[in-house]
């Protein structure tokens, strides 16, 4: 293919995969709807999940017609893969054709990251039922898709100097992840946080509401935990990956950069996340602020800093 | 004080003091302070990495300027309070970790605690109640064999296994926290020993190693300028590509520097290329090329048409493409004469700034001064400003090309453009500390993962008769880490016991 075929067919296949995961954000939308509708299935649904491999297709056969929403999930999980394969492709495509990894600007990291988001949550839907959790990564992940296509779009171009070196794929893959496991982590907490508000409402009782069918706040809780115990190990690699970089290219392996700082501030938080959970008090809805403000300063390093900060990270190429 | 306060009161409060201290709270609090105390270091400028723009903030607000700096925001990190916050908070640390390594030493070496009375309780639970009577001691034979502790023992007629598995999580999170101590002492070290300097050298220039040749320089305590390794290196040849395509026009596409150094004064020459992320590294210490610009040569005749200077001039770029900025000082010509350069490396006439970085038209805009430079006050000055307090303009020219002479005004004299030259900033750096600093990130990051990965579980293994003379095993667990899950473990021991495949 051409140059001008392959940046056609890259950009075709993005498209393609945000109108996938927008009618998966639909149809997980009508699923999350009608679980509202008849919170009684509830404990049918709880069940299922305590099955583990092919156990679980079975029971899914019987109980469909009476979990609502169960088929609009589905229906869900797979636009879901669709949309995740065609941005694979079109991540692929856009690296062949700047003939090198598609991590050179906020255009391609943002693709990628949506791309993490996606293949972390599908990498944990493998393992467990987490349908409930859907709405809440498509939306993140067709936003950061949506801002990229629109705000952040560049053609692809050589890389800067400064990035040409091998740790590129090191420290930014590990980063790239990150962002995806962060996302699922700040997703799960928020949810754990609604879940505990419905229990106390509940207070005993069935919980009803939007969040009738999810797991229990503890189990949610226990779910991010997990998450972050896998995520902060990679993180704290990015970060020394990262530092290693910079003594390679400007002769510090730290020097407070603005990206440094917040790199450290993302990993101090989520530090004080992991000591919360084994705090008295500290366990609960605490912790799971604490994954939000964590996520909120990722999120503050990745835009705040590319964008409004003379960094010397700035290769945004906005 | 008083003598009827009890003796251990002193001495009560204080340990009281250093418990909370101590505590998992003080550390998250702490931990907390710490994250938010690094903000304003990413938001203003910092003296250490950017200190003209420090000054120019401080200057731009006469209110806030000097008040914020007298609180450290310019120094965030070496702030009294950024330092406070993190010596606290590994003071904390060192009382919260030393305790628990002598904890952690001593329960490795103590065998698990005796089977609990009653098994259905525990987590997981299993029943087999088709054992032999051998099977205790297949089961300890295989935990053993997998590196588990274990404790046999009776009680109330049945016998039972202990087992625990999974210190290395605790000895990993210990890891991790004195790593952490030890990545502080590298980066002390590179702080006290280590130093770097910055020396701009244009193309056929050399270099050595030594104070003098510097523009700047900076080094700890203990690094000593007089003791320099004696390299030395010229820079041959200097390369540079912009993006000429619209998407990113003006970015660097690359920038490379060639040159040839030598270890010390007696070795022979080596030659090597230095570009971004792959700096030189000669005699302990790194070269690494940290930027680049013009170098216009002129030739100046004063008023008698003695040749004045006939050299090239740095002018420093202020903008991505490349208008720089320099000056001459000639307080030897008759009469005294100054000069502003700006350098245009491509000239868009009628505007005041280059269009594009690469030399497609290169121009400068001069303008002359005379008068008294106030080199000889003793005061020093910087290379790149003219101080006009004693001189006066006497005309400008918008853009001289190169083989042009512009005849200054009142017979002062001339001034011609011959060509440019280009220059490369290098930034040369020696840190004592890294090995060290980044041998203790790998272990930190090791600890990290044993202590996040690693499952500290117990099984317990009971042993009693069953009706009709066969023998009933109880197998049940433990893991002691939260939402975790021992039934594989128990599978697979059952498996041992029975030789039979469980699923």
């Amino acid at each position: 293919m051409t140059p001008a075929e392959l940046a056609q067919a890259s950009n075709s296949a993005i498209y393609a995969s945000m109108l996938a995961l927008t009618l998966a954000m639909v149809f997980f939308a009508f699923s999350f709807a009608a679980g509202r509708r008849k919170p009684a299935v509830t404990t049918t649904a709880e069940v299922i999940e305590s099955e583990g491999g092919a156990a679980v297709i079975t029971r899914t056969e019987v109980i469909d017609p009476i979990v609502p929403g169960r088929r609009s999930a589905n229906i869900a999980m797979s636009l879901t893969w669709l949309g995740t394969g065609l941005l694979l492709l079109g991540v692929v495509l856009r690296g062949v054709w700047a003939g090198r990894v598609p991590w050179g600007n906020m255009y391609e990291f943002s693709i990628t990251a949506a791309l993490g988001i996606l293949v972390v949550f599908l990498g944990f839907s493998i393992r467990r039922d987490v349908r409930w959790l859907g709405i809440f990564i498509v939306i993140p992940a067709l936003l950061t898709l949506g801002l990229a296509v629109t705000v952040l779009y560049t053609e692809a171009a050589q890389l800067v100097p400064a990035l040409k070196s091998y740790w590129l794929v090191i420290h930014v893959s590990a980063a790239i992840i990150c962002s995806g496991a962060f996302t699922l982590a700040a997703a799960v907490s928020a949810l754990a946080l609604l879940r505990g508000h419905a229990e106390r409402k509940a207070a005993g009782a069935e919980v009803t509401g939007l969040t009738a069918r999810m797991p229990s706040q503890e189990r949610l809780q226990v779910m991010a935990n997990r998450i972050i115990a896998f995520t902060f190990p990679l993180w704290t690699f990015a970060v020394i990956a990262g530092a290693i970089w910079a003594e390679n290219a400007w002769g510090r392996y730290w020097g407070w950069d603005p990206k440094e700082t917040w790199a450290f501030i993302t990993w101090v938080v989520f530090a004080a996340y992991l000591h919360a959970r084994s705090t008295v008090g500290w366990r609960g809805n605490r912790a799971s602020w604490i994954a939000i403000i964590g996520w909120s300063t990722f999120l503050a390093n990745y835009f705040g800093v590319n964008l409004f900060i003379n960094s010397l990270h700035s290769y945004s190429g906005v | 004080m008083s003598e009827t306060l009890p003796p251990l009161s002193t001495g009560g409060w204080f340990r009281w003091i250093w418990r909370q201290f101590t505590s998992m709270r003080t550390a998250l609090i702490l931990l907390f302070l710490l994250a938010i105390a690094s903000i304003p270091g990413s938001i203003f400028p910092q003296r250490g990495t950017n200190p003209l723009k420090t000054k120019e903030w401080i200057s731009g607000s006469p209110t806030w300027g000097p008040i914020l700096d007298r609180l450290g925001f310019f120094e965030v990190y070496s702030s009294p309070w950024f330092s406070a916050i993190y010596l606290l908070l590994f003071i904390s640390l060192i009382g919260c970790v030393l305790p628990r390594v002598a904890t952690h030493w001593r329960a490795m070496r103590t065998p698990p605690p005796a089977a609990p009375r009653n098994l259905a309780r525990m987590q997981s639970h299993e029943v087999l109640d088709d054992a032999d009577a051998t099977a205790l001691d297949r089961a300890t034979e295989f935990l053993e064999a997998r590196r588990w502790h274990v404790l046999r023992g009776e009680s109330d007629g049945t016998s039972w296994v202990s087992a625990e598995k999974g210190y290395l999580r605790e000895t990993g999170n210990l890891l991790f926290h004195l790593a952490l101590i030890l990545i502080l002492v590298g980066v002390a070290i590179g702080g006290l020993f280590g130093w770097k300097g910055n020396v701009i050298v244009k193309t056929g220039d050399g270099f050595s190693d030594t104070l003098t040749q510097y523009d700047a320089w900076g080094g700890g305590r203990f690094a000593d300028p007089a003791q320099l390794p004696p390299f030395s290196f010229t820079m041959t040849d200097f390369r540079v590509e912009f993006d000429r395509a619209v998407a990113q026009r003006g970015s660097p596409k690359l920038f490379q520097a060639d040159v040839s150094y030598k270890a010390n004064p007696n070795s022979t020459s080596e030659s090597s290329t230095i570009e971004v992320n792959h700096p030189l590294e000669v005699d302990g210490a790194k070269v690494f090329l940290v930027g680049h610009g013009y170098a216009p040569h002129f030739v100046v005749r004063d008023s008698t048409g003695n040749v004045v200077y006939d050299d090239t001039v740095v002018t420093l770029p202020q903008d991505g493409n490349f208008t720089s900025t320099g000056v001459i000082k000639l307080p030897d010509a008759s009469p005294q004469l100054g000069f502003d350069v700006v350098f245009y490396p491509t000239l868009q006439p009628g505007s005041i700034v280059s269009g594009f970085p690469a030399p497609d038209f290169p121009a400068t805009y001069l303008a002359a001064w005379t008068g008294d430079p106030g080199l000889d006050t003793g005061v020093p000055q910087s290379v790149y400003k003219l101080d006009k307090t004693k001189m006066t303009q006497i005309g400008r020219v918008p853009s001289l090309l190169p083989g042009q002479t512009w005849t200054l005004p009142g017979g002062a004299g001339s001034i011609s453009l011959v060509g440019y030259e280009r220059w490369a900033s290098f930034q040369i750096a020696s840190d004592p500390g890294k090995e060290f600093a980044l041998v203790a990130a790998v272990l930190a990051l090791s600890g990290l993962m044993l202590s996040l990965f690693v499952r500290r579980r117990r099984i317990w293994l009971k042993m009693s008769a069953g009706p009709n003379g066969t023998t009933v095993i109880e197998i049940a667990g433990l893991n002691r880490a939260e939402g975790g899950d021992v039934s594989a473990d128990i599978a697979i021991i059952t498996e041992a016991i029975t030789g039979k495949e469980t699923s």
